[in-house]
């Protein structure tokens, strides 16, 4: 998936929308400014969301930063890789490094979120 | 605060240069990472880094009295230094805290150089000033002078070598040599902020890029690597070395730091000295101690230190321990807790994560 097909917020996630489902993670800017991670909490299967709650958590060695949902829905799947090498998510952060995903309430909700250009735009890309 | 009223080292544009990742920090512009801080702290604690440390202040004080105003702002005994010997010590308030921690260099007779934190620098100079009426003694802010460059890890001395005249072998731990480096006449000190051996290098502010390329040039077959302030923090604290602004300050006591090995109080008056003597005889409410957390959420810098649910404390410093792959801190407990192998708890985003207390420093190199 190239990063032009994703959608962005401004808290520096991004989400690919397939269907029904979409795949959430951070964005390679957010993982640059985080340094090495050394933690990721995820959040549970089948726990709902709303946009914009707090998924989890991501530690690097310098900081601390909240994953907000970029949209609302049930989370299906996680990410369980993370536990073990949170380093993906430095060396691949719109790809193997995915944080989870959420079955949507509403599929045209991601369609409000920023697309590639505008995301570039807001971190001086 | 701004960024154009950031403050620059003279080796900015080289960190710019390297691709160095900058923040403000204290009120300078400085590079926090160039690839990255494990990489960066790894490679001090097996091979070499290199910092540019010149956002650290530095205030001479000299004149016949010297000896005697130094005697009674700091609470270490400045009479034990020798020339060419260095001192950790604390200037302190009359309540026996910190104004700040800082190095005192005996130059030579009634000649002193005091290397302050760099966020404190002003602070420092005005309080040497104003306690310097009435003795015999010059105060000179000379922070913009110098550069400052930490030369960190087991290779650093196989590294400084080719670049100077000076005996390295002969410079001991917390001593210093007046010597060349690449033609440059420096102060080459035996000192610094990691918890390994290593040099902290000054010299004119406008040679700073010929002595940092050079040693670059120089380390690289020894796997030398430029670190940022990133780094600096994780491997002070392994080390458990203190951070003015998060482990000290001035509402905590030099005994409380648990820094008593810095204070002397045989030695005569000194300010605070009154404070510290009664804090002694009526025994202290808490003390700094270093703690591990079992959980993989790191316990960080503020945060609510618990004991059977109520709060007592709050961490001063917490990391990743990239060396001990683990989550280390500092943080100030009541006495009755300040036992190694004492369990508490710390509030982590609103659980109480578990907690006990470890000896300290959590990293030792070997000798």
């Amino acid at each position: 998936m190239s990063p032009s097909d994703l959608r962005y917020t401004k808290e520096h996630e991004w989400v690919a929308v397939d269907g029904a489902a979409a795949t959430i993670g951070i964005t390679d800017f957010a993982q640059a400014e985080l340094g090495d991670i050394v933690y990721v909490e995820l959040p549970e299967v089948g726990r709902k969301v709303a946009a914009g709650d707090v998924l989890g958590t991501i530690e690097s060695v310098k900081a601390v930063s909240e994953i907000y949902a970029p949209v609302s829905g049930t989370v299906s799947e996680i990410n369980a890789s993370l536990a073990q090498k949170p380093e993906t998510i430095n060396t691949d952060a719109q790809g193997a490094g995915w944080i989870c995903k959420i079955a949507l309430a509403d599929p045209r909700e991601a369609a409000s979120l920023m697309d590639a250009a505008a995301y570039r735009a807001l971190t001086g890309g | 605060m701004d960024d154009r009223a950031l403050k620059t080292t003279p080796l900015n544009r080289a960190h710019r240069a390297a691709g160095a990742r900058m923040v403000a920090f204290a009120g300078w512009d400085m590079p926090v990472q160039y690839t990255g801080v494990l990489d960066e702290h790894m490679a001090v604690r097996t091979q070499a880094g290199l910092f540019d440390v010149s956002h650290m202040g530095e205030i001479e004080v000299r004149g016949a009295e010297a000896e005697a105003l130094l005697q009674h702002v700091t609470s270490n005994d400045v009479s034990r230094l020798a020339s060419g010997r260095i001192q950790y010590t604390a200037l302190t308030t009359p309540e026996g805290t910190f104004v700040d921690d800082l190095l005192v260099y005996e130059r030579g007779d009634a000649d002193y150089l005091l290397v302050v934190n760099a966020g404190n620098a002003a602070k420092d100079f005005d309080w040497l000033r104003y306690h310097a009426k009435g003795f015999e003694v010059r105060v000179e802010n000379v922070s913009d002078a110098y550069f400052q460059i930490a030369l960190q890890g087991p290779k650093a001395e196989a590294i400084l070598k080719p670049l100077t005249k000076a005996a390295l072998p002969g410079i001991k731990y917390y001593a210093f040599e007046r010597a060349d480096v690449s033609g440059v006449p420096c102060l080459v000190s035996r000192t610094g902020y990691t918890g390994e051996d290593g040099f902290e290098i000054y010299g004119p502010a406008e040679a700073a890029e010929k002595v940092w390329y050079a040693l670059l040039g120089s380390g690289a077959p020894h796997g030398l690597v430029p670190a940022g302030l990133a780094a600096r923090d994780t491997l002070r604290l392994e080390a458990k070395m203190a951070l003015y602004g998060n482990d000290i300050d001035e509402t905590t006591s030099v005994l409380e730091a648990d820094l008593g090995w810095i204070l002397k109080l045989e030695k005569g008056e000194f300010l605070g000295r009154e404070a510290l003597v009664r804090q002694k005889g009526e025994g202290l409410a808490r003390k700094l101690v270093g703690f591990e957390t079992e959980g993989r959420a790191v316990a960080r810098h503020g945060y609510p230190v618990l004991h059977e649910g109520s709060p007592v404390g709050s961490v001063t410093s917490g990391t990743f321990s990239p060396y001990l792959k683990k989550n280390i801190g500092l943080a100030y407990l009541p006495l009755a807790l300040a036992t190694p192998g004492t369990r508490f708890a710390i509030e982590i985003r609103g659980r109480a994560e578990p907690a006990v207390v470890v000896p300290t420093p959590f990293y030792k190199r070997a000798r």
